[in-house]
Parts: C-alpha cells; sequence; structure tokens
C-alpha cells in the first residue's frame, strides 16, 4: 500500500526531471535523484520506526497529491496583509505562492548592498555556486524521508543571503502561501539562509492556507550562522486545518555565534516538525522555542535535536503545548554532547496543557551525552488545569471560563515573551487570544 | 455584614468546622487565633466558596445574601477577598496583568468603567507606596519564585488594589520581616472605613499591636470557644491553648 504511495512520487520525480528540471546544472540534477533514490529506498516511515512513533503519516501517504497549480490564483489569499507586518515601504518580505516564489508579492527595494533576499530558482540561475557550496550541506537526507523527497523536488524556495557585518535592521519575512485549488497538492519549498561572519538578523517564516482546503507542505529550511553572527528566527505555522505539514530545519553555527527560534504552531490537521540545531563551534549559543496550540483532531510533533560538537556552547530549549478536544501533541527533544564538548551548557523544558480529558501529548527527552564535565537539566510537565490555581484566580473575581483562558494563555505567554519584535509578538498574541476566545 | 450562624463543613467526609457562630460588623477587625489544624483556614475557605468544601449544616449571609448560594467569582464581586495562607503561582502572566483582569472584572460588576492600561499603572504605582514595594514586581509572573514573605506581601497588594469589602485574611503576616509586618498592617488599616470589615487569621499578637482589633475569637477544634477583645490575645501569648482545651471539655 505504502509501496503505492511511493511509486506515486517516484513517478511524479520522473516527470519532473524529464521535464522543467531538465535544465538543471548537474549537481542538483544528482541531489534530485540522491534524494528520490533515498525516499525510494525507506519509503513513507511508519510508527514501528522509533522516531515516528507518536505521529502516523498514512494520512499523507493515502492522499493522492497532485502538482499545485502553476499560478495561483493568489486572490484567493484574503487576508494577506495579515501575514505580514511593517511598512509596506521599506519591508522585507519574499512571498512564495504554492511553493514558487512570487515577486509581485514581496517587497525587496530596500535590500542593502550585497544582501540577496528572493527565490532559490532564481538564485541557481544566478548565483549557482553560492547556493551550491551550502544547499543540501546541513539538512540530511539520511535521517527523514521527508528531507528526502523534499531534496528531490527542489526546485524553489526563499535564498537568503547576508555577506559579512551586516546588521540587517528590518526582518526578512519569509510567506508561504497554498491556494485553494480543485484537488490536493504538494509543494516542496527548500529553504536557504546564509548569515555571514559578524551580521545580525531576524527571519520570520510562516506558512499560510486557506481554511478548508487540503493540501500538503513539505519544506526544508537550512540555516547556516557564520562566526560571530546572530541570528533571531521565527516560524508561524498557520496551515489549513485540513492541512499536512512536514518540515525539518536545520541551523548550523560556527564560533560564538547566537541563534534564536520561536517556532508557533497553530494550524494544520497534522504537522511533523523536525528542528535541529549544530553547535560546532566554541562559544556559540542556541535557543528553541515553542508553542503548539491546538483543537479538534490536531495533531502536531515537535522532534529536536540540539547538538553539541564543539566545547563551551550553551543551548536552551523551551516548549509548551495546549491542547483541547481531541489535540494531541508530541515532543522529543534529543540533546547530543559530542565527545570532547566540555563545558556544555544546555537546558531543556516541555509543558503540556491539556485542556480536555480527550487530549494528549506525549513527551519524550533524550540525552546523550559523551563529555563529563557538562550541566544538562531537562524537565516535562503534563496534566490538565491545577484545581488550585483555578479557585484562586476566581476567588479574585474572575469566571471559571476567564480563569481558564488566563491560565492557558500564561502557558502561550512563556513563549510570546520571547518574541523580540513587538509587530510580530502583537500579531501572535492576537491569534493566541482569537484561539482561546473561541475555546482554545 | 457577616453573619455565620452554626457553621459546620467538611471535606472528604471529614467533619472540620463543628458549629461556628461568627457575626462581623462593617467598621470592625476580627482576630482569629487558635492551634493549627483547628479549621481557621478552613474557615476562611468557605467564606471564599472553595468547592472542595462541603456545607453540612448552617448558614454564611454577606450583607443578608446568603453567600453559601454563590459561585467563588460572585463573592469576590460582591466584595469579599481572601488572602490566602498559601498564595498559589501563575505561570506567565505578570502580576500587573492579573491585577488588571481582576480589578476590572470587580469594576465591571459594580458598573464602574473599566481600567486601561496607562490608568492602571498610576492606581499601581499608588498602591505600591502602600505595601512599599518596587515596580519589578509588577512584571514578574504571579508568585512565581517570589519568597514566601514576598507572596504573602503580594496578597496585600491585590486587596489594596481590590478594594474589598470583606477581607479575610489568613494568617498573611507569618512568614514576614518585622517591618513587613507593619507594612501589611498599614495597608489593612488604611483600608479601614466605617462601611468596610477585617477578618485576621494570625498566631502572633505583633500584627493585632498595629491592627487593635475590636474582637478575638479562638477557634478549638472546629469551634470558637472563647471570643474576647485584645487582651484575650495577650493572654494567649502567655498562657497558649492548654488552657482552653480544659475550659472546653469542663463546659
Ligand atoms: N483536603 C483535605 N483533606 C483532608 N483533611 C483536610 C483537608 N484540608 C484540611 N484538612 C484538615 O482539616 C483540619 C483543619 O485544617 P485547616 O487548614 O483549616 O487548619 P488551620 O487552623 O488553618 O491550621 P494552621 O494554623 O496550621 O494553618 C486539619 O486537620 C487538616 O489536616
Ligand atoms: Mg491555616
Amino acid at each position: 500500500m505504502t509501496t503505492k504511495a511511493v511509486d506515486r512520487y517516484v513517478a511524479a520525480y520522473q516527470r519532473f526531471a524529464a521535464n522543467g528540471a531538465s535544465g538543471a546544472p548537474t549537481w542538483l540534477q544528482e541531489l534530485r535523484a540522491a534524494g528520490i533514490a533515498r525516499f525510494r529506498e525507506v519509503g513513507f516511515p511508519t510508527v514501528k520506526d522509533e522516531r515516528w512513533r507518536f505521529t502516523n503519516v498514512d494520512r499523507i501517504a493515502q492522499t493522492e497529491f497532485g502538482a499545485p497549480p502553476a499560478d495561483g490564483e493568489t486572490g484567493d489569499v484574503p487576508l494577506f496583509e495579515d501575514l505580514v507586518f511593517g511598512d509596506p515601504k521599506t519591508r522585507i518580505v519574499a512571498t512564495f505562492v504554492n511553493g514558487r516564489f512570487a515577486a509581485d508579492l514581496s517587497s525587496l527595494s530596500g535590500l542593502p548592498e550585497g544582501v540577496l533576499v528572493g527565490g532559490l530558482a532564481g538564485a541557481l540561475a544566478e548565483h549557482g555556486d553560492l547556493v551550491r557550496s551550502y544547499l543540501s550541506r546541513h539538512a540530511d537526507t539520511a535521517g527523514n524521508p521527508f528531507t528526502a523527497l523534499n531534496a528531490a523536488f527542489i526546485q524553489d524556495g526563499a535564498f537568503v543571503y547576508v555577506p559579512t557585518d551586516v546588521d540587517l535592521a528590518q526582518p526578512v519575512q519569509l510567506v508561504f502561501v497554498t491556494t485553494a485549488a480543485d484537488a490536493p497538492s504538494v509543494s516542496h519549498p527548500r529553504n536557504l539562509v546564509i548569515v555571514g561572519r559578524g551580521s545580525r538578523m531576524s527571519l520570520v517564516e510562516t506558512y499560510f492556507g486557506i481554511a478548508g482546503s487540503i493540501y500538503w507542505t513539505n519544506a526544508v529550511t537550512e540555516v547556516v550562522v557564520g562566526e560571530n553572527a546572530v541570528v533571531d528566527a521565527y516560524r508561524v505555522q498557520r496551515e489549513s486545518e485540513l492541512a499536512f505539514h512536514t518540515a525539518t530545519s536545520v541551523s548550523y553555527q560556527e564560533r560564538n555565534s547566537v541563534f534564536s527560534v520561536n517556532v508557533f504552531a497553530f494550524g494544520s490537521a497534522l504537522s511533523r516538525h523536525d528542528l535541529t540545531a549544530v553547535l560546532d563551534g566554541e562559544g556559540a549559543e542556541a535557543t528553541l522555542n515553542g508553542l503548539t496550540l491546538l483543537a479538534g483532531r490536531q495533531h502536531v510533533d515537535h522532534h529536536t535535536t540540539i547538538d553539541h560538537a564543539k566545547p563551551h556552547c550553551n543551548s536552551w530549549e523551551m516548549f509548551n503545548g495546549i491542547f483541547d478536544e481531541r489535540a494531541r501533541g508530541v515532543f522529543t527533544g534529543r540533546i547530543i554532547v559530542r565527545p570532547g564538548a566540555q563545558k556544555t551548557d544546555s537546558k531543556q523544558t516541555n509543558n503540556n496543557l491539556l485542556l480536555s480529558k480527550d487530549a494528549r501529548a506525549d513527551s519524550q527527552p533524550q540525552l546523550e551525552i559523551y563529555a563529563d564535565d557538562v550541566r544538562c537539566t531537562h524537565g516535562a510537565t503534563l496534566g490538565p488545569i491545577d484545581p488550585k490555581q483555578m479557585f484562586y484566580i476566581r476567588s479574585r473575581g474572575l469566571t471559571e471560563q476567564q480563569a481558564r483562558s488566563l491560565l492557558t494563555y500564561g502557558f502561550g505567554v512563556e513563549i510570546l515573551n520571547a518574541v523580540a519584535i513587538d509587530e510580530l509578538r502583537d500579531r501572535l498574541d492576537g491569534i493566541i487570544h482569537g484561539r482561546l476566545e473561541n475555546g482554545a | 455584614m457577616l453573619q455565620i450562624t452554626n457553621l459546620h463543613a467538611s471535606v472528604e467526609g471529614t467533619e472540620i468546622l463543628r458549629g461556628v457562630d461568627l457575626s462581623v460588623n462593617a467598621g470592625e477587625v476580627h482576630a482569629i487565633m487558635g492551634p493549627n489544624g483547628s479549621g481557621k483556614s478552613t474557615l476562611a475557605l468557605v467564606i471564599a466558596g472553595h468547592p472542595s468544601f462541603t456545607v453540612t449544616q448552617g448558614s454564611v449571609t454577606f450583607e443578608g445574601v446568603d453567600l453559601l448560594e454563590l459561585l467563588p467569582e460572585e463573592r469576590a464581586r460582591m466584595g469579599v477577598f481572601m488572602a490566602f495562607q498559601y498564595p498559589v503561582e501563575i505561570r506567565g502572566i505578570t502580576n500587573a496583568y492579573f491585577l488588571r483582569a481582576a480589578v476590572n472584572t470587580l469594576r465591571k460588576a459594580r458598573g464602574l468603567e473599566e481600567y486601561d492600561t496607562i490608568d492602571f499603572l498610576d492606581v499601581l504605582e499608588e498602591k505600591l507606596k502602600v505595601i512599599g514595594w518596587s515596580e519589578s514586581f509588577l512584571s514578574r509572573p504571579v508568585n512565581e519564585g517570589f519568597s514566601g514573605g514576598e507572596k504573602k506581601r503580594n496578597e496585600i497588594l491585590q486587596m489594596a488594589v481590590l478594594e474589598p469589602k470583606l477581607a479575610v485574611l489568613d494568617e498573611t503576616d507569618s512568614g514576614l520581616d518585622i517591618d513587613a509586618v507593619r507594612l501589611v498592617a498599614e495597608a489593612v488599616n488604611s483600608l479601614r472605613s466605617p462601611e468596610r470589615a477585617t477578618v485576621i487569621v494570625t498566631h502572633y499578637q505583633r500584627i493585632l499591636n498595629y491592627l487593635t482589633p475590636d474582637y478575638v475569637h479562638v477557634l478549638y477544634d472546629g469551634r470558637i470557644v472563647k471570643s474576647g477583645g485584645k487582651e484575650l490575645a495577650l493572654e494567649l501569648e502567655e498562657k497558649g491553648y492548654d488552657w482552653l482545651r480544659e475550659e472546653v471539655v469542663a463546659g
């Protein structure tokens, strides 16, 4: 059954390779071929695989996803302004419709000298060598079948290049929109962000689809953070409640760099996000935060890995999840401390709030420590709203419903407070309040 | 104002309050003392409407209204406030946010205009002065990581902001340093008016020196076994509670 599903993608790849993709440079054709070969070999993951124990992707395998419409009707996106922020004249926005860069919906006139933001397809044509030296270096196709599948279909996505010693004041906003289509479609956005030595930037990725539409986004984002660079990243997943979302995000850090990412998962029927942070230079710091807010039958799985490859690196990780109705969350927090990575300091917390007796959350810390002079702590909480807190708040005059939303909001705010961009924080705050008012 | 008659309350089938009678008039300050486990917190929690306790007999009325029929939030909206012996932490929610949410629900219930963020900051600044606190406590999550004494002070800040008609303070003076006891007492005194009343549960004479209660009651084994003026507190401090056991048994 899944063989048939795999065959469908192999056939799609063959059409793609013979068609639009045939003009690509050899190295890229090889990369794609390796991707499909790997996917064909491993197929869709099953719950028998330890890493997929809690997330069953049969529904993705069984749905027949076609290619998305080439020219998506962006008029279908009613609230485009709701997906971006900042002054329309100066903001930096690259928009992708059904996985393809849409220059007319982008705003890139204010880019400083030497900074590149746009589509990967364009970058392949204009800066082929630059792309080649970074693409797929860090997102490991051997690890995750969906990453391999994405590699097979590399065509477009975001390309961001910040040379050395640039302080980019405006956040770079990448907006991925899936438009309505007659039949379910899949897109494989492939994003590459290269931040040079000593540069600073913020990055905001937003994934959005029209409510009620069925589609699949299979994204990969690689971020390379050069020595002394500071990258503040955000990822807002607001896919349609019927959509599927699989994604791999890898950040690779050099000496004394600082990388933080805050992920917000609100949408999709089923989502699996693998986030990996590799600290490969002394003195690097990584922060991974996440907030999941789900209801209905939504399922979101965050599979995180922090790889302390060098000594004297710090990492902080805090994922909070709020699950109502029959929603389900999965969190895996893998911390690897490589041999010799002494003086590693790592802290992980995962807090899950279950708002209904049918909601469920699974939390698995995985510490693999091969050095002795390190400090690694982890903790997880799981449970319904504490009746003591409930009574305390009600005794101050708030109703049961208000107390419940206040306590729930408190879970979200812990992560929200880490958002350094005021406009983005207000936007997210509005989304969270909206969800809580509608009963989670 | 508060009328408690023959109140019996139990938790998980165990009777804790076994016939409490207490009458508090507007303008008065009452102190309740008594040994550990005698039911003082239970009494406070029953007044506030804690759902774990079942009232099996008796009545509690506030300004003529049957309190036992009301939800905890309805009691708060009528002007009943309880300072918890063990205040609860609320993750993520700052003191300022929580206080504003609370004061605005109460104001709304009283038909007053709600405070916006700016107006409210002015109100808060004034109240902070009363309890001698820095603004840094406003931006911290409610009670999270607060020391024992700071949690108690935070209860008083809430009381000062919410301006209840009836404040029931459960051992708010325990765990406070000497200066803080005085500040708490001043905060209580600053709310004192002919329309308001305070019931304070305490183990110590010290706070009563500042508050000068009109009545002191001893709660013993679920009943008020003795009431008197402020000199009763001094007597208890001197003699402990054992002599009362004899009186109770004899009586
Ligand atoms: N949930 C409960 N389950 C069982 N027993 C309880 C429960 N809550 C309170 N009790 C018991 O009720 C009795 C009265 O408790 P309460 O907290 O009212 O005492 P207190 O007078 O406030 O004591 P303290 O001076 O130590 O604060 C105690 O024996 C206590 O163990
Ligand atoms: Mg007590």
